[in-house]
C-alpha cells in the first residue's frame, strides 16, 4: 500500500527560472515526512514534481530522477496519469468540484478509472469518508453539493477524494493553511491514522505542525531571492527540532532567520 | 519566512495552538459589547455640536435618488410601451385579415381584402435558427476549448481576441458574403446531398439557390464567433484548483475537461447558446439576403425558398401600405413572443443550476 | 477502523499495476492520416461520388476512426478517448477558420476596390445605374449622427438605471427592473425598429409633421438606444458591483452623503469598465441595419439634419447597394461594408484595450 520514494539530483524550472536544484532525498514507506523552509524555497515545487503536477504549469520542467519503488516517474514511457493515480495530492486550498455532490466528489477518481458499479462506488465512498473522519458529519447529505461544507470539512472531503483511489503515496501541500485551528487539529489527527496505510509527504509553514505530525523533516532554503532552493538538512524530526546539524536549520527553527 | 518565530522555539513540545488563538478575539468582542451608550462626542469642528441635524426632506440626496429611480422605471416603461404600441398597430391589421393569421401560407396584406399568415414565417424562423445552432454550437464549443485548454497560451489569447473581433462584425457583412460568395458552394453541396442522400426527406429536389440550408449556414457562421467568445470566457474561468484536482486524480486532459471544466461552465454555456439562439431568431439582414422569400412550410432545406419573420419584415417593408405595416408589426409581435419564451427558459435553466455553482465561490 | 469494514482486496480498482504504458509511436498519427486520405480517395473516386472536398472530409473521418482504433488497441480506452477528443477539438478549429477567413478575405479584397476619395466624398444623389462613382458620404454622416444621438440618450439613462439597481434598489421593484433589463437584452433589433416605427414614426411624429409619418435619423437613434440600453445597464451594473465596499464605507465614514460618494468615488473607480461597456454597445449599434431600415427611411442625398427627412446609414447603405441591379453597386456595397467593419473594429479594439487596463477587472 505504501512505497518508497527516492529523489536523485532533482532540479526543477519555471521557464528560465531554476526553482530547486539537486535535491537528493529518500522517503520511507508508511512515514510522514514534512518539508519545511522559508517562502519561495521550492518545497511546494519539489512536492509537485513528485507526482508530475509541476509540468502542468506552462514552461515548467524537471530534471534528475525520481523513483517510486525503483520505477522512475520521469521515464519516457511512463504514463503520467498512472503516476498521479499512484501518488495522490491534497492542495493548499480545499478544491472540491463545485458542480458535484459530496458523494460524486469522493468517487470522482474511481469513476475516471472506469468503476461504474454503484455498490463498489458506495462502499469505496463510505470507506474513504470514514478514513477521512468525515463520514458521520456527511452521511445524511451525500447528495448535497460538496462546496456547501465548511472549509475544514471540504479539505477532509478532498482528502477522502484522494484516498478513495487508494494511492500509495499522499502528497499534501500546506493542507491546513486555509483552515481554522480546530479543523487543522482534525486533519493532523487524520494524518496519524493515515500513515498506517500511506506514505505521506506534507509541505507546511507551521513548524509546530511539522514537529507534531512528522517522523522525518526536510529543511529547504535559498541563499537569496532568485536563487534555486536547496535541501539543507534531512533527518528525524526530533533531531531536526532539538539538535540540528546545520547552523541554518537551527537559525530557521529558532526564528532567527526567515 | 518562518511565521511565529517566538513560539517556534517550543515547537518540539507540540503545544496546542487552538486555545490560545481563540481566547483573545472572543474576549475582545465581549468587551466591545459591554460598553453601553455613545462614546462622548466632542463639540465644535466639522462634526457640529448639540443635536444631530435632521435629514432634509428635499436635498440633493433625494433628488439624485429620484433621478436614478426614474431611469430605472424607464426600462419598465419602454418594455410596456413596446408591447402596447406593437399591439395597437397590429390589431387593426389583424382585424382586416381575411385569412387565418396562424395557418395561412402567404403574405398579401396590401391587397383588398388583405390576406396574410404567420405560420410559414414562424416555421422558417425556428427551423433556420435551430439548424444554425445545431451546426454552430458543437464547433463553437470545440474552438472555445481549443483556445482555453489546448492551444499554447499566447496563441490562444491572440486567436481569442480575433474571435472577439469577428463577433462584432455586423450581420449585413455575413449576409452579403453568403449571398455573393457562399451560395454557389452551398448549391453544389445541395446537389450532392440530393444525389446521394435524396431518400432523406429534408434533402429534397432543387432548384438550388437561396435556401434554408444557405440561410442557416450563414447564420451558423455568424453565431459561431459569438458563442465561441462567450464560452471561451466561461471555460477560462474554471478555477485552476479544480483542474489540478482532476489531474492529480490521474485524469487525462479530456477527462479533466469533462470532470472540471464542462460541469463548471455548463450554465455559462447554456447562456451563451441561448444568446446565440436569440441572435439567430432575430437576425434580419443576413437572412433577408440569403433566404428565398417564399411562403410555404416545407422541410426540404435544399430547395430555393424559406423565409423568416425578421427577413420578411425587411423584404416587404418598402412596399407596405398601412395594413401592410400593421401586418408586419403583428409578425414582429410573434417574433417578440418567441424570443421572450426562449429568454425566460434560458434564465430558468440557469437559475435552477445556480444551487451548485454559486456555493462554489 | 477501515480495515474492519471490508476485507482488503489484492489491488484497488483504480491503481495501475505499473507506471509504464505502451504508447503509440510518434509516426503513428501521420501514417494513419496518410492511410486515411488514400483510402478516402480510393473510396470516393472508386464509387464516383464526389471530388477532392469529399476526399478530405471522408479522410478526416477515417483518420479519427483509425486513430481511435489504434490508440485503443495500444494505449487503452482512456487514452484513445483523450486522443480522439483532442483531434476533434482541433478539427473544429480548422473547420471554423475556413469560412471566417473567407469572409475576412472577401471583405478586404472586394472592399478595397472602391476605397478612394470619391467614395468618402460623395453621396448617391443623382447616381444612376450606369455611373461607376458615387459614395457613402451621406451614409457615414447618418451613422455618426444616429449613433451619437443614441449614445447621448442611452448613456445617462443606462448609467443612472444601473446606479439605481446597485446602490438604491431594494426588494421586488429593483428585481423587476433587473429582470426586464435581461428581457430587453433578448429583444431582436427588428422589433425595436418596429416599436419606434409604431410609436414615433407613425403615431407621435405626425403631430409636428403635418400628419405625415416622420422617418428620420432621430427615429433611428431612438431604436438604437432601445437596443443599447440593456447592454449599457448590464455592463455598468457589473462594474459598479466590482467597486470594493471599503471604498464606499470610507467615504460614508467621512460624512460624505451617498449621492456624492457615488458620483465622486464609485463612478470614477468604475469608469474605465463602464466606458468599455458603452463602446461595445456603440459598436454593436453602429452595425445594425434592420431598425434603421424601418425608421430612417434611407435616401441617397446628404442630410445633416437628423430630425427631419430621410437619412441613411452605412449598414443600410450596404444592404441597399446589395439589392441594386447596377454592376457597380457590389463594389460600393463591399467598400461600405469594409468601412463599417473598420469603424466597428476600431471601437471594439479600443474598448478591449481599455478593459485590459482596467484595474477592477478580473
Amino acid at each position: 500500500m505504501a512505497k518508497r520514494i527516492e529523489a536523485t539530483n532533482v532540479t526543477a524550472y519555471y521557464g528560465g527560472f531554476k526553482a530547486i536544484e539537486n535535491i537528493n532525498l529518500t522517503v520511507e514507506p508508511k512515514t510522514v515526512t514534512a518539508l519545511i523552509g522559508p517562502s519561495g524555497c521550492g518545497k511546494s515545487t519539489f512536492l509537485r514534481s513528485i507526482n508530475r503536477m509541476h509540468e502542468v504549469l506552462p514552461g515548467a520542467r524537471v530534471e534528475g530522477s525520481l523513483t517510486i519503488d525503483d520505477q522512475d516517474v520521469y521515464d519516457r514511457d511512463v504514463d503520467v496519469t498512472a503516476v498521479r493515480r499512484m501518488i495522490g495530492m491534497v492542495f493548499q486550498r480545499p478544491n472540491p468540484f463545485p458542480t458535484m455532490s459530496i458523494f460524486e466528489n469522493v468517487v470522482a477518481g474511481l469513476r475516471l478509472n472506469g468503476v461504474r458499479r454503484k455498490s463498489i462506488l458506495e462502499e469505496a465512498a463510505e470507506r474513504a469518508l470514514r478514513s477521512a473522519n468525515l463520514w458521520d458529519e456527511v452521511k445524511d447529505r451525500l447528495g448535497k453539493p460538496g462546496a456547501g461544507l465548511s472549509g475544514g470539512q471540504q479539505q477532509r472531503l478532498c482528502i477522502a477524494r484522494t484516498i478513495a483511489v487508494e494511492p500509495q503515496v499522499v502528497l499534501m501541500d500546506e493542507p491546513c493553511s486555509a483552515l481554522d485551528p480546530i479543523s487543522t487539529l482534525a486533519i493532523e489527527d487524520l494524518m496519524f491514522q493515515l500513515k498506517d496505510k500511506f506514505t505521506i509527504i506534507i509541505v507546511t509553514h507551521n513548524m509546530q505542525q511539522a514537529a507534531r505530525v512528522s517522523d522525518r523533516t526536510a529543511f529547504f532554503s535559498i541563499e537569496k531571492t532568485g536563487d534555486p532552493g536547496r535541501l539543507i538538512e534531512y533527518d528525524n524530526t526530533q533531531k531536526i527540532f532539538s539538535n540540528p546539524a546545520q547552523k541554518k536549520t537551527e537559525d530557521y527553527i529558532t526564528g532567527r532567520f526567515g | 519566512m518562518g511565521d511565529t518565530p517566538q513560539r517556534s522555539a517550543h515547537a518540539g513540545t507540540g503545544g496546542n495552538p487552538v486555545a490560545t488563538s481563540h481566547e483573545r478575539p472572543a474576549g475582545a468582542s465581549a468587551r466591545v459589547a459591554e460598553r453601553p451608550g455613545n462614546p462622548g462626542r466632542p463639540d465644535g469642528g466639522l462634526g457640529g455640536g448639540g443635536a444631530l441635524p435632521r435629514a432634509r426632506a428635499f436635498g440633493a440626496e433625494r433628488a439624485f435618488r429620484g433621478l436614478t429611480l426614474a431611469a430605472g422605471t424607464t426600462v419598465l416603461v419602454v418594455i410596456a410601451a413596446i408591447a402596447i404600441f406593437l399591439v395597437a398597430k397590429a390589431v387593426p391589421a389583424l382585424r382586416a385579415n381575411n385569412e387565418s393569421f396562424w395557418t395561412f401560407e402567404g403574405w398579401f396584406p396590401n391587397d383588398d381584402p388583405p390576406q396574410f399568415g404567420i405560420g410559414a414565417l414562424a416555421f422558417g424562423t425556428v427551423l433556420s435558427s435551430l439548424l444554425a445552432l445545431l451546426m454552430a454550437v458543437p464547433v463553437a464549443l470545440g474552438i472555445a476549448l481549443y483556445l482555453s485548454h489546448y492551444a499554447p497560451r499566447r496563441l490562444g489569447n491572440t486567436l481569442g481576441f480575433l474571435i472577439d473581433l469577428l463577433a462584432a462584425v455586423p450581420s449585413v457583412v455575413f449576409g452579403l458574403w453568403g449571398r455573393d460568395y457562399f451560395a454557389q458552394p452551398v448549391a453544389d453541396l445541395s446537389a450532392w446531398l440530393n444525389r446521394h442522400f435524396g431518400w432523406i426527406p429534408i434533402f429534397g429536389d432543387g432548384p438550388y439557390g437561396n435556401s434554408i440550408l444557405l440561410g442557416s449556414l450563414v447564420l451558423a457562421i455568424m453565431v459561431l464567433p459569438i458563442v465561441t467568445s462567450l464560452s471561451r470566457e466561461v471555460f477560462r474561468q474554471t478555477p485552476t484548483a479544480n483542474e489540478e484536482a482532476a489531474l492529480a486524480l490521474g485524469a487525462t486532459r479530456w477527462e479533466m475537461i469533462r470532470t472540471a471544466v464542462l460541469p463548471y461552465g455548463r450554465p455559462g454555456v447554456i447562456a451563451a447558446v441561448m444568446l446565440g439562439l436569440g441572435r439567430a431568431l432575430g437576425e434580419t439582414i443576413a437572412l433577408a439576403l440569403t433566404l428565398g422569400s417564399t411562403y410555404a412550410i416545407s422541410f426540404n432545406i435544399l430547395a430555393s425558398g424559406g423565409n423568416s419573420i425578421a427577413a420578411n419584415i425587411a423584404n416587404r417593408f418598402a412596399e407596405a401600405n398601412d395594413t401592410g405595416r400593421g401586418a408586419l408589426i403583428a409578425s414582429g409581435l410573434v417574433l417578440f413572443a418567441i424570443t421572450l419564451i426562449v429568454n425566460i427558459t434560458a434564465r430558468a435553466i440557469i437559475y435552477r443550476r445556480r444551487e451548485f455553482t454559486e456555493s462554489a465561490a | 477502523m477501515t480495515t474492519t469494514l471490508t476485507p482488503r482486496r489484492p489491488r484497488p480498482p483504480a491503481q495501475p499495476a505499473t507506471l509504464r504504458a505502451r504508447r503509440l509511436p510518434a509516426y503513428a498519427a501521420p501514417v494513419i492520416a496518410v492511410a486515411a486520405l488514400l483510402l478516402a480517395a480510393a473510396l470516393v473516386y472508386g464509387a464516383g461520388i464526389g471530388g477532392p472536398v469529399l476526399v478530405v472530409v471522408v479522410g478526416a473521418l477515417l483518420y479519427l476512426a483509425g486513430l481511435f482504433v489504434a490508440a485503443n488497441a495500444v494505449e487503452g480506452r482512456r487514452s484513445a478517448r483523450n486522443r480522439t477528443w483532442s483531434a476533434l477539438i482541433h478539427s473544429a478549429f480548422v473547420l471554423a477558420v475556413l469560412p471566417l477567413a473567407s469572409v475576412v478575405w472577401t471583405l478586404v479584397s472586394k472592399g478595397s476596390e472602391r476605397l478612394d476619395a470619391n467614395f468618402f466624398g460623395t453621396s448617391m444623389n443623382n447616381i444612376g445605374a450606369r455611373d461607376a462613382n458615387g459614395g457613402a458620404y451621406h451614409a457615414i454622416v447618418g451613422t455618426l449622427q444616429q449613433v451619437g444621438i443614441a449614445t447621448l440618450i442611452t448613456v445617462p439613462l443606462g448609467v443612472l438605471c444601473a446606479i439605481y439597481i446597485v446602490e438604491y434598489g431594494r426588494g421586488r421593484f429593483a428585481f423587476t427592473i433587473r429582470f426586464f433589463v435581461d428581457v430587453m437584452t433578448g429583444i431582436p433589433s427588428i422589433v425595436t425598429g418596429l416599436f419606434v416605427l409604431a410609436f414615433w414614426v407613425l403615431i407621435v411624429s405626425p403631430w409636428f409633421n403635418d400628419g405625415r409619418p416622420g422617418f428620420s435619423g432621430f427615429a433611428a437613434a431612438l431604436a438604437l438606444s432601445v437596443l443599447m440600453l440593456p447592454t449599457v445597464v448590464r455592463s455598468t451594473e457589473e462594474m459598479l458591483r466590482l467597486v470594493p465596499a471599503p471604498l464606499r464605507e470610507g467615504a460614508y465614514a467621512l460624512g460624505v452623503p451617498k449621492w456624492k460618494t457615488i458620483l465622486r468615488v464609485v463612478l470614477p473607480t468604475a469608469l474605465p469598465g463602464i466606458v468599455t461597456g458603452i463602446m461595445l454597445a456603440v459598436a454593436r449599434a453602429a452595425g445594425e441595419t434592420a431598425p434603421v431600415l424601418l425608421v430612417a427611411g434611407g435616401g441617397a442625398a446628404i442630410n445633416f439634419n437628423p430630425f427631419e427627412n430621410n437619412q441613411s446609414s452605412l449598414a443600410l447603405f450596404v444592404y441597399q447597394q446589395a439589392g441594386e441591379a447596377s454592376k457597380y453597386s457590389p463594389a460600393r456595397a463591399w467598400t461600405a461594408a469594409l468601412t463599417l467593419v473598420a469603424l466597428v473594429l476600431v471601437l471594439t479594439v479600443a474598448a478591449k484595450l481599455l478593459a485590459r487596463r482596467n484595474r477592477l477587472g478580473r
